[in-house]
């Protein structure tokens, strides 16, 4: 076993409270995936420039391959896994990749499906350019991106829809 | 009657396992594993003089280090070079590396050393105390040196050449000769890669207790893997299983087998007796997977008044890295697919595959197509513009004709068969195309765009695709007692959407309801004979023979059913999981209870099982089986074709250029795009987009930027520019053309690579309009195109 020295912390993930002992320099995308098994946030290129690891860290869209776990514990983290309704069902933006074919091998899609929940969130009925400019730092080698932006502007639909019947 | 999917824009089923983060790619399986790294080479040429670990041997954390000299006695065929898949006669003098370096390496990245630790964080700081002594040796780097030949990669290759190959029809060198005009052009491609989101990955656990090797691969074969894996770990290959689980994008790079950490990971698990995972990091697919398109190409073409090939001669040089694991396949497929869809007259090749001290090159999707259809089109163009004819004339002129078809080229396919087109109507298609981009209307919108200072060009670029090569792919179909349709076909998914396209042929064909079926692709425990997934054969192959699979099923079911409804078999029809006499419904058995009648039992364990035990079911003067049948409602078939099908298209690209800072910037992009009968639309408008895309970073921004001394300089996200969305067409004008295969049952001919193809040859061609000077090497940069501007009107 290795003698490194470890840290005690509290992760906040999806609303449930996770202790884990890590090192100081474990970055918190393997904290995620392979202390607590939240594997959905995905780990494309590890140096900040793919946005597979974008989660929400109290509701902003980071890179979790950018970040050391201890620089977490004291946040509210939001990760893929988090996304669905309440009742089981899918979350507005997952909904909409799905109705758009947004997504193909999926490995990009847990990175989009956070920036798009906070970009949503920010502006709730983008246009078309603002749908782009909302992903823009994303990449996807699969679908071209032409039903990602379809997919937020759907997202955006749903989402609206959603809020209005639980104002009801 | 149920409605048909095949055809329909049906919904991915595996969409609601990826949006929840429910995927399950190798880095997510075994978490109990421990984790390895490997000693790549900092030097794209040198030879090993020593290699020290000794400060790595008792490091905390550390469980195993590994360098060439451990492996032999673990394994003896370790201690070999890996395999020559592909290994084509004229491939004389094809070389592999070590799954561990011996004595030299030949390309920043090989592999050298190989730890095993707790985590990665550990087994990375043990790579970092290993000493290696080098002697440097120069370096080969690019096509140019590699053909100066005056230094050499492999001591004992002269001339840094792999192989050289030649085909012919007819005698180009008189019919160019004799023709009334000539033109000779030199046009070149430069390296890129498939880039898939998910690097490699390779998890492997000894099950002690059954004697078995269970391994997930991020692979495009699973049952290459599978064979690879047991001759050189020396099993049995029934105690081997692979497993592909969810793959995070291949474009061809995955197809290559087996890399060294398929192997070491493995064994290092076995040895272990613990769970081990390989995870590459980005920077390690840059310098140690694989590479392609790198091409140098001389033409010679004689053509006639009207711009009629007569003659054509192609001589080019192939870039394949330091290894040639992968064999041949990108330059013979560039020599025979860059006739696209034309007739050449009198045609002959020559290439030569070169060494260089650089990564491999296998197949990115397109497989050497790009380059072919890029020489192609190019020389169409330079045709038009000698004559002063219309682009489009000129192709028309040279275009194949449906009445022509089968046609045969006289010449060797990538496959060994002859290459002869199956199908396709080009004349509609080039039709269509110039009505989807505007063609004919271009010039007046030129002129509007020309009135307000702005700079315009249009190109087009087509090309014909071998695809569904063999030799084979099989479908395995279980109906369980429950009415559940469980179906296995070996070959591997990366995004395709196998789990939707495929459910949809056996729904069709089985008379189930689509949410019944349940695909699974790649697992070699539930059908080890398979090839792979790539050369856009997946739903052609694999589509085919769960067709064949789901037909045999099918008769069967009636068969059992016929026998239980008293009925003859030809008045039975399935509709929606029932069997029941034709068009009349509620008289049926469901499918399930037709799978509890297959399967005679000694033994109840529900009501249902119980309603099959010998007591209940058959007659008691027969066998319970009856003689030439199996128990169980399955079916299973392979399909395996004579030669392969050919899907075709063209793409049309307006661009404009900016006069100041030579930006190009895409105005619209139109595509023709012929894959025979569509089994689900949005799926293959999909993968078109995404080849698109590729076609857009192959041909302005996508390049390996090696340095003289072999040093990759742009090995990260950061540095080599993929497209973004800002990068991207906003939006594809698609048309489909459905000319079937005949072929295969099902008329289809696939559609994976198809959009890559023509993306440098048409931006080339549009750039060259807007700015009226030949644009012969992609991709291209706006600062290459303001040097070239410079030097066009200096
Ligand atoms: S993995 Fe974090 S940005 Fe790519
Ligand atoms: S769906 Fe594969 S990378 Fe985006």
């Amino acid at each position: 076993m290795s003698t490194e020295q470890l840290h005690r912390i509290r992760l906040q993930v999806n609303g449930v409270a996770h202790e884990v002992e890590v090192p100081a320099r474990r970055l918190l995308s393997d904290a995620l995936r392979h202390d607590l098994g939240l594997t959905g946030t995905h780990v494309g290129c590890e140096h900040g420039v793919c946005g597979a690891c974008t989660i929400l860290v109290d509701g902003t869209p980071m890179r979790s391959c950018l970040m050391f776990a201890v620089s977490a514990a004291d946040s509210e983290l939001t990760t893929v896994e988090g996304l669905a309704n309440a009742d089981g069902t899918l979350g507005p933006v997952q909904q909409a990749f799905r109705e758009c074919h947004g997504l193909q091998c999926g490995f990009c899609t847990p990175g989009f499906l956070t920036t798009i929940t906070a970009g949503i969130k920010e502006n709730p009925s983008p246009s078309e350019d603002e749908a782009r400019e909302m992903i823009a730092g994303n990449l996807c080698r699969c679908t071209g991106y032409q039903n990602i932006v379809k997919a937020v502007c759907r997202a955006a639909e749903l989402a609206a829809t959603h809020s209005g019947e639980a104002d009801q | 009657m149920t409605t048909r999917m095949m055809g329909a824009k049906v919904a991915r089923v595996e969409d609601d396992r990826f949006v929840r983060g429910h995927g399950r790619y190798v880095d997510d399986v075994a978490p109990d594993a421990l984790h390895a790294a490997v000693l790549r080479s900092p030097h794209a040429h040198a030879r090993i003089r020593s290699i020290d670990v000794d400060a790595v041997l008792d490091l905390d954390g550390v469980h195993a280090v590994w360098t060439y000299e451990d492996l032999a006695p673990l394994a003896p065929a370790m201690g070999e070079p890996l395999p020559l898949l592909i290994p084509h006669p004229t491939l004389t003098h094809g070389r592999t590396q070590y799954a561990l370096a011996k004595d030299e390496v030949n390309y920043v990245g090989e592999a050298i050393a190989f730890v095993v630790a707790d985590d990665r964080y550990l087994a990375e700081d043990a790579l970092d105390r290993i000493v290696v002594e080098y002697d440097l040796l120069p370096a080969v780097v690019g096509i140019d040196a590699a053909r100066a030949a005056e230094r050499l990669v492999h001591e004992d290759v002269p001339g840094n050449v792999a192989a050289r190959m030649e085909q012919a029809n007819g005698d180009a060198a008189a019919a160019i000769a004799a023709a009334p005009h000539t033109l000779s052009l030199d046009l070149e491609i430069e390296r890129s890669a498939c880039m898939p989101l998910e690097g490699r990955g390779v998890a492997a656990r000894w099950d002690t207790d059954n004697g078995r090797l269970q391994l997930w691969t991020s692979t495009q074969t699973s049952t290459g893997v599978r064979a690879a894996v047991a001759a050189k770990l020396g099993l049995d290959l029934m105690r081997v299983d692979v497993i592909t689980p969810d793959v995070g994008g291949g474009f061809g790079v995955k197809i290559n087998h087996p890399w060294p950490e398929e192997l070491l990971v493995p064994l290092a698990a076995r040895l272990l007796g613990r769970a081990v995972k390989f995870t590459e990091d980005r920077r390690e697919h840059f310098i140690s997977s694989a590479h392609e398109r790198g091409q140098q190409h001389h033409v010679e073409v004689g053509f006639d008044d009207e711009g009629r090939l007569l003659g054509l001669d192609v001589r080019f040089w192939h870039d394949n890295g330091a290894y040639t694991p992968y064999g041949l396949i990108v330059p013979i497929i560039t020599s025979t697919q860059l006739l696209g869809p034309y007739k050449p007259g009198a045609y002959h090749v020559q290439f030569d595959s070169l060494y260089t001290n650089t990564v491999i090159v296998t197949p990115y999707r397109g497989a050497g197509r790009p380059q072919g259809c890029f020489v192609m089109e190019r020389t169409m163009d330079a045709i038009a513009a000698y004559l002063g004819k219309d682009r489009t004339e000129v192709r028309s002129i040279n275009l194949i004709q449906p009445d022509e078809m089968p046609y045969e080229h006289g010449l060797t396919f990538q496959d060994g068969r002859e290459l002869t087109y199956d199908s396709g109507d080009f004349p509609t298609m080039l039709t269509k195309i110039k009505e989807l981009v505007g063609w004919d209307e271009f010039e007046t919108f030129r002129a509007e765009m020309a009135a307000q200072g702005r700079r315009v060009g249009i190109g087009l670029a087509a090309y014909v695709e071998g695809t569904g090569v063999g030799p084979y792919e099989g479908a395995h179909i279980t109906v369980e007692t429950s009415g559940k349709v469980k179906v296995a076909t070996g070959l591997t998914t990366q995004g395709q959407g196998h789990q939707t396209a495929f459910a949809q042929i056996v729904a069709d064909e089985l008379g189930v309801p689509f949410e019944d079926v349940e695909i699974t692709t790649g697992d070699t425990r539930r059908m080890p004979y398979a090839v792979g997934t790539f050369a856009s054969r997946a739903a052609v192959m694999s589509g085919s023979a769960i067709h064949l699979a789901a037909k045999k099923t099918k008769e069967k079911a009636l068969r059992i059913a016929a026998e239980a409804l008293e009925a003859d078999v030809e008045d039975l029809e399935i509709v929606d999981g029932v069997v029941q006499v034709k068009g009349s419904p509620g008289s049926g058995i469901g499918l399930g209870t037709v799978a509890v009648l297959s399967n005679p039992l000694r033994y109840a364990f529900d009501e249902a099982s119980k309603a099959a035990t010998q007591f209940n079911v058959g007659d008691p003067t027969k066998p319970p089986v009856a003689a030439g049948e199996e128990p169980g409602l399955e079916g299973k078939d392979f399909y395996s074709p004579p030669r392969s099908t050919f899907a075709s298209g063209m793409h049309a690209v307006i661009v404009e250029t900016d006069p100041l800072t030579a930006e190009i910037t895409i105005l619209k992009y139109a595509v023709v795009h012929d894959c025979g009968h569509l089994i689900n639309p949005m799926i293959v408008e999909g993968q078109i987009h995404g080849g698109v895309a590729q076609g857009v970073g192959g041909a302005l921004y996508e390049r390996m930027a090696y340095d003289e001394a072999g040093q990759l300089q742009n090995a990260s996200f950061m540095d080599f520019l993929m497209p973004y969305v800002t990068e991207v067409p906003t939006s594809i004008d698609i048309d489909h053309l459905e000319t079937p295969s005949p072929l295969n049952p099902l008329g289809i001919k696939g559609a994976g690579e198809a959009g890559v193809i023509p993306g440098s040859a048409a931006f080339a061609a549009a750039i060259e309009d807007a700015e009226g000077f030949p644009i012969t090497a992609m991709p291209i940069s706006p600062s290459q195109l303001f040097d070239l501007r410079a030097a066009h009107h200096a």
